[in-house]
């Protein structure tokens, strides 16, 4: 047991290189995440829709984003695709597969936070002679902002996490990906992916602490 | 002037108003009391128009609150509600929640609408509060404020629906304070009350609800001395 | 009409995946709800200090890429000689991966219960271990439920990644077939239609409980 030498030095070496992988995968998240929150209140909207067109693509959408595994939806966008002639790049393939999965459960979110607020909050503002749409924005939106806040910042930390699956289809140029290339060429998996799963730590470490920080900041009551 | 003629209403199969007649003038206090369940309560979100009616009419200036050509929201600059529960916008300051309808509604300056506030706010007693957010007040202090927020739009008439319900007992008096400092200043006033020696001392006329029916109105010395309706004894003794 | 090459016995191999991914998912929600409890009863009553190094490695593995979990403890295994199968392997890294969500729900199901309520059972002569199993689980459940039909749901989900250490479980068998038969669209919907009939109805199951609950109380 234990015969093995840990060479972290030659892992550390590579740290200039994973850090720019580690670019790459905030890009990506950063990315899959506002394109995300778009079409996840475009997604609640229709939800809560009357016609049956608009509801039920959304309805479908956020149930199989949320009941299948989020590698099957980079699958689907990678491979799947490809049936119709379409070949995404594992960039764009893996961009889309975790916007979808995003999409999915953010829009959960924000229906979540909407009805958290109660309706005397909407009747109060009526009632002082703003219309629906003004009532809508000045009072339910920024109370919704700050409800959803924090498990919008937990889907940041899932969708940093998530983009590690893009090394299943090839993806060469965020911090798995790197990892895994100077893996096949060195073999020192073990150090290598140690500091890339510290790397990951850190980033997610450091993404709640901003958003505990912006929160603080924002809301004050 | 406030005229409420022969309204019905029906929350589905429950009718809960059945055909209310009452006019309120400028400058008259009109307490309504009676049981829970009496449809007192329900009057009130008709008047401003947050429930529709079913039949009637009611009229604010002459102007018909359910008419489809009414404007609403311009008409409910005239009313101001407050509710039993205080319904404050907790994501705002005090100061913040009684000038936002006076500048995104009436169009004032930030300046214009923050003096108003400030009158209002220290008229109720709370100068001291205006940059604190609600959650941080008591329930007498969060109503007081909606107090001042229904004032700061200059309103005609306040109408007031059971304030005192929600609060500890010891926050109730001055809560009552401010609504009867504002009836003394002339201010047309509807106010379903459980507060029994608010309604005695306070108004110009008590009305009692009873089962969706305005069983009795009259002065209060009528109303809580000598009461012509048996079910108006009844429950005023149930009451004390 | 729709041509195909998926013959039956590509379909039987797929539900074979499906297998396997079931009782990794098995393995891993077991001991991983095993330790969880026991985490998350230790959390609740022993002082955070004396708890932060475990708190600290639970978080670890929140906030690591289950992926990259994968790679260390099979890389791991293979340093130290254990000779662990990937099948193995898997199960271990998944049991306490769902350890560390386990916990919190647990955790945050027993601080649920109001101390009053622990205080008027302790105050009928109940002893701790009385108030532990008599009011404090059964209370923590209704609030712990249906987080943990989330969290086994989602573990079923992530464990699709076990195919990167070369078990072939749905996923990995979809795309053999994929590989072979040059049909991706078909197969993957196959595959995925399996995975959401295991995961929706349950999913559903649970926000049901969830609501009846909350009406309840």
């Amino acid at each position: 047991m234990f015969e093995y030498t840990f060479q972290w030095r030659q892992a550390f070496r590579a740290l200039p290189q994973m850090l720019d992988g580690a670019l790459v995968t905030m890009q990506i998240a950063v990315l899959s995440m506002v394109i995300g929150v778009t079409i996840a209140v475009l997604l609640a909207v229709a939800r809560n829709a009357h016609s049956p067109w608009l509801r039920w693509p959304a309805t479908a959408w956020v149930e199989v984003a949320r009941n299948t595994p989020a590698l099957f939806q980079i699958y689907m966008a990678h491979f799947g695709l490809g049936s119709f002639g379409i070949y995404l790049s594992p960039y764009v393939a893996l961009l889309a597969g975790i916007t979808f999965n995003n999409a999915g459960y953010l829009c959960e979110t924000f229906r979540g936070a909407l009805r958290a607020i109660p309706a005397t909050q909407v009747r109060a503002g009526r009632s002082l002679g703003m219309g629906q749409v003004m009532a809508f924005r000045l009072i339910v939106v920024p109370q919704m902002f700050r409800i959803a806040f924090l498990p919008t910042t937990n889907q940041m930390v899932w969708a940093i996490l998530m983009t590690s699956l893009g090394v299943t289809v090839g993806m060469s140029t965020d911090l798995t990906g790197v990892t895994q290339d100077l893996n096949a060429r060195t073999f020192r998996t073990f150090e290598l992916f140690a500091l890339a799963g510290a790397l990951y730590y850190c980033i997610a470490k450091a993404v709640m602490f901003a958003a505990r920080l912006a929160a603080w900041r924002l809301f004050r009551y | 002037m406030i005229e409420i003629e022969n309204v019905h209403k029906s929350f589905g199969a429950l009718e809960v108003l059945k055909g209310i007649n009452l006019t309120v003038d400028k400058g008259e206090v009109v307490s309504v009391i009676g049981g829970s369940g009496s449809g007192k309560s329900t009057l009130l979100t008709c008047i401003n128009g947050l429930e529709p009616i079913n039949s009637g009419r009611i009229l604010v200036d002459g102007i018909e609150v359910h008419a489809k050509t009414t404007d609403l929201n311009k008409l409910r600059r005239k009313i101001g509600i407050v509710f039993q529960q205080f319904n404050a916008f907790p994501h705002l300051t005090v100061l913040e929640n009684v000038t936002l309808a006076p500048r995104k509604v009436k169009g004032l300056s930030r300046q214009e609408a923050e003096e108003i506030a400030v009158k209002h706010l220290t008229h109720v007693g709370l100068a001291e509060k205006l940059n604190v957010y609600p959650g941080r007040l008591s329930g007498g202090q969060q109503q007081r404020m909606a107090i001042a927020r229904a004032l700061a739009m200059s309103p005609d008439y306040m109408l007031f629906d059971e304030v005192t319900s929600a609060l500890d007992p010891q926050l109730v008096g001055e809560v009552l304070d401010t609504l009867k400092m504002l009836a003394d200043e002339g201010m047309t006033m509807i106010c379903v009350t459980h507060e029994m020696s608010f309604a005695r001392d306070v108004s110009n006329r008590v009305a009692f609800f009873h089962k969706g029916v305005m069983a009795e109105i009259g002065p209060p010395e009528q109303i809580f001395g000598n009461a012509q309706h048996e079910e108006t004894r009844k429950f005023l003794s149930s009451v004390r | 009409m729709f041509d195909t090459a998926l013959s039956f016995n590509d379909l039987l191999f797929l539900l074979k995946g499906a297998g396997v991914t079931l009782s990794v998912t098995a393995f891993a929600v077991v001991g991983g709800t095993a330790l969880g409890l026991l985490f998350g009863v230790l959390r609740s009553h022993v002082s955070p200090w004396v708890m932060l190094p475990l708190t600290f490695v639970l978080d670890v593995f929140r906030s690591v890429p289950l992926l990259i979990q994968l790679i260390l403890a099979n890389a791991f295994q293979a340093i130290a000689g254990l000779q662990f199968s990937p099948f193995v392997t898997s199960c271990i890294v998944l049991a306490l991966y769902t350890s560390a969500y386990c916990t919190e729900i647990v955790r945050g199901a027993i601080e649920a219960v109001p101390p009053v309520t622990r205080r008027a059972a302790r105050s009928l002569g109940l002893t701790w271990g009385q108030d532990m199993t008599q009011i404090v689980f059964p209370m923590a459940l209704r609030v712990g439920l249906p987080s943990w039909i989330g969290l086994t749901l989602g573990v079923m989900k992530d464990s699709a990644l076990v195919l990167w250490l070369g078990i072939i479980e749905l996923l990995r068998a979809s795309q053999i077939l994929v590989t072979r038969l040059q049909e991706p669209m078909f197969i993957l919907l196959i595959a995925g239609a399996i995975y959401f009939a295991l995961s929706f109805p349950i999913a559903r199951l649970g926000g049901r409980l969830e609501k009846r609950w909350q009406e309840n109380d």
